[in-house]
């Protein structure tokens, strides 16, 4: 949930606060504290749209353009998600960001005995091109771009996106799509890995290299900071895990012989905003300021675009609690706020019934409307980055970048991101906070309103989200069908170069678009990576 | 069970990967004295079952997140009947209704923590099966 911890005296008087982070905050700060930390306007900040961004990646931030707001959607089958897709962009809504069912995530086919029960129970069922043919119908490819909220097999996404854009008629390069295809941080939490670690990774930049060199409008890696909290890291943790995963994606890139400069622009983030109001702010803050430092210093990145944060700051899920669910109403109110006066690019906003059911319409219109009043109402438009200056602020991002810095080395030590998730030191590590957290929380430490004070009335339950049995059997009456008729030729061969491909070490992507062409099964592609890499068995926790 | 370890294995069925309240609560049990075998993910209902018997557990803690609780749980009950394990306890955690904790204790759980249970009362419900 992530608030602070406030030690009080008998009276009521506050003697500590201590953030998340482990950040002591004073009852006053000066220019005392400035002096302190050598604060330096140029090279701390510098002027919004300048090098190290601290403040913001434009020069007029919100004045020039208001942040942009993506919708979470997809459910049931490829027809259902179409339907809901037209809805959206007919509301004005000019991106899609689009969910998967689980066993699309883990690389099963809607028939496999592993998907029972799970068939567009999370997200939408994709089996083959078949099922892309059907959810894209109608959607202009040139203009409207995808989220493809996808990790495990976002390679096989990626191909199966421009398999059936060529289809209707788009060239590669008119595609604008955004895979999450970020393994590493679903083996620190979310949890939907299949391969070990290597090829985890190995797959993850096969098609950002691919899209580097073919799909110019593709930005095909989201890193995940954000789920890494959710999982129970803390704020310092969050980015500083964050940015070494990317590290471990920008080593592999360049070992290909690439150039950061060539691929670092089409990384994106997507970071938490729950939690202690300034520690977040100082957060971002901090945060815009070391991705610049760390592309510009350890990589020689040089093209100022290539050096922006960019991504999405907001979501905020497990600060809400499903008691007094209104409350959340509240909560996702100054999550917002933080996430404007950190100068978020995109953001978006979890429901307030969210703790407890998938979000009903009114409350998703609701998170919007939130987001609205903050751009359009209450002034977070009128003025650039307007904590600037603040001493308490400058102190806090100050403290909050030492601490970041210091959580990098701590990973660098461990000897990266890759050894460091293989042998699950982060795992125990977030497993950990999360505990310590819970028991705070039981102990009635840290403050949650609603939950350990000004507990009230009968709480509500817990609703789930129908599901209908009908969605798997439509699927898989499709999926057979679709054995019966494609040519079982073509998809034996593809199947077999996709397997060469990934022997012999290549980037897979040519040979999954062929395979993608051919009808061949997220099953049966995943199929041939199991067998040539295996699947990963998880470190132990204790 | 005087002065023995209570050995607990916690479980994650199926293609779910949310398992912070499934770590969490090892760490809590372990804290509470009790040998504690975590899972990881996506596992099959006899894999759960087979580390059971070879680790000797007395209880299964199944942690399920999706809203499929009842036919894993009752799959879970045969395979311990079939194995002749009838013996060893069933808790289950996670995201469950209220109208759904009669119907598992019904096929045989023998505790039932939605998500938000304090520690202490998990802890106490265990120790209180020996």
């Amino acid at each position: 949930m992530g608030v602070a911890r406030y030690e009080k005296n008998d009276k009521d008087a506050i003697e500590e606060v201590i953030y998340q982070s482990g950040i002591k905050v004073k009852p006053v700060y000066g220019p005392k504290d400035l002096e302190e930390i050598g604060f330096d306007y140029e090279k701390d900040l510098g002027d919004p749209g300048q090098y190290p961004f601290t403040r913001s990646l434009h020069p007029q931030g919100y004045r020039s353009r208001a942040w942009t707001t993506r919708q979470y959607t997809g459910f049931g089958t490829p027809q259902e998600s179409n339907e809901r897709f037209k809805y959206m962009i007919a509301h004005g809504q000019t991106g899609l960001n689009v969910a998967f069912d689980l066993p699309t995530q883990m690389g099963y086919d809607s028939d496999s005995p592993n998907a029972e029960g799970e068939v567009g129970r999370v997200g939408m069922a994709v089996d083959s091109l078949r099922d892309f043919e059907i959810a894209f119908e109608g959607i202009r490819f040139d203009s409207i771009g995808s989220g493809l909220t996808i990790n495990a097999v976002a390679s096989i996404m990626l191909a199966m996106y421009q398999a059936v854009a060529e289809k209707f008629g788009y060239a590669k390069e008119q595609i604008s799509a955004t895979p999450q295809n970020d393994i590493l941080k679903e083996m620190i939490g979310r949890g939907a890995w299949i391969f070990p670690v290597e090829p985890g990774v190995r797959l993850v930049c096969d098609a950002v290299e691919y899209s580097v060199k073919h799909l110019p409008r593709c930005n095909p890696v989201s890193i995940c900071g954000y789920h890494i909290r959710e999982s129970g890291a803390n704020p310092v943790q969050e980015i500083a895990y964050a940015f070494e995963i990317a590290r471990a994606y920008i080593d592999n890139l360049k070992d290909r012989g690439l150039s950061p400069d060539e691929f670092v622009g089409r990384f994106s983030f997507n970071l938490n905003v729950y939690g202690n109001l300034w520690e977040q702010v100082a957060k971002f803050r901090a945060a815009r300021k070391l991705w610049a430092r760390m592309l510009k210093e350890d990589y020689g990145v040089s093209d100022k675009k290539n050096l922006y944060l960019r991504g999405l700051f907001g979501g905020g899920g497990s600060g809400l609690t499903k008691e007094q669910p209104e409350n959340n109403i509240i909560r996702g109110a100054y999550y917002a706020l933080a996430a404007a006066l950190s100068g978020a690019q995109t953001t978006a906003l979890c429901s307030f019934d969210e703790a407890y059911t998938i979000p009903t319409p009114r409350a998703a219109l609701l998170s919007l409307r939130t987001l609205e009043i903050l751009m359009e109402e209450v002034g977070l438009r009128d003025t650039v980055d307007p904590l600037a200056g603040s001493y308490f602020i400058e102190t806090l991002t100050k403290e909050m970048e030492e601490r970041i810095i210091a959580e990098m080395r701590r990973v660098q030590d461990m000897g990266g991101m890759v050894h460091a998730v293989s042998e699950g030191y982060i795992q125990r590590e977030v497993a950990r906070q999360a505990y310590e957290f819970e028991k705070s929380i039981q102990n009635g430490e840290v403050t949650k309103v609603g939950v350990n004070k000004y507990v009230e009335g009968e709480q509500p339950d817990v609703e789930l989200h129908e599901y209908d049995d009908s969605w798997a059997r439509t699927q898989i009456a499709r999926l057979e069908e679709l054995r019966r008729t494609r040519d079982h030729r073509e998809v034996v061969r593809s199947l077999k170069t996709l397997e060469q491909a990934a022997r012999s070490g290549g980037n897979v992507m040519p040979a999954l678009v062929d395979c993608c062409r051919a009808y061949a099964t997220v099953g049966e592609m995943t199929g041939v990576f199991r067998d040539v890499f295996g699947e990963w068995s998880e470190p132990r926790l204790f | 069970m005087e002065g023995k370890r209570i050995r607990v294995l916690i479980a994650k069925p199926g293609l779910d990967g949310h398992d912070r309240g499934a770590k969490v609560v090892s760490l809590a049990l372990r804290d509470a004295g009790m040998e504690v075998f975590y899972s990881g993910l996506h596992r099959s209902i006899d894999e759960i079952v087979a580390i059971a018997e070879q680790e000797a557990v007395d209880v299964i803690g199944l942690s399920i997140m999706s809203g499929a609780h009842l036919p894993i749980c009752e799959r879970l009950m045969e395979r311990l009947k079939e194995k002749d394990m009838s013996d060893v306890h069933v808790a289950v955690g996670g995201v469950i209704s209220k109208d759904d904790v009669p119907k598992l204790e019904a096929i045989g759980a023998n505790g039932v923590f939605p998500g938000g249970t304090r520690f202490d009362v998990i802890v106490h419900s265990i120790r209180s099966w020996f």
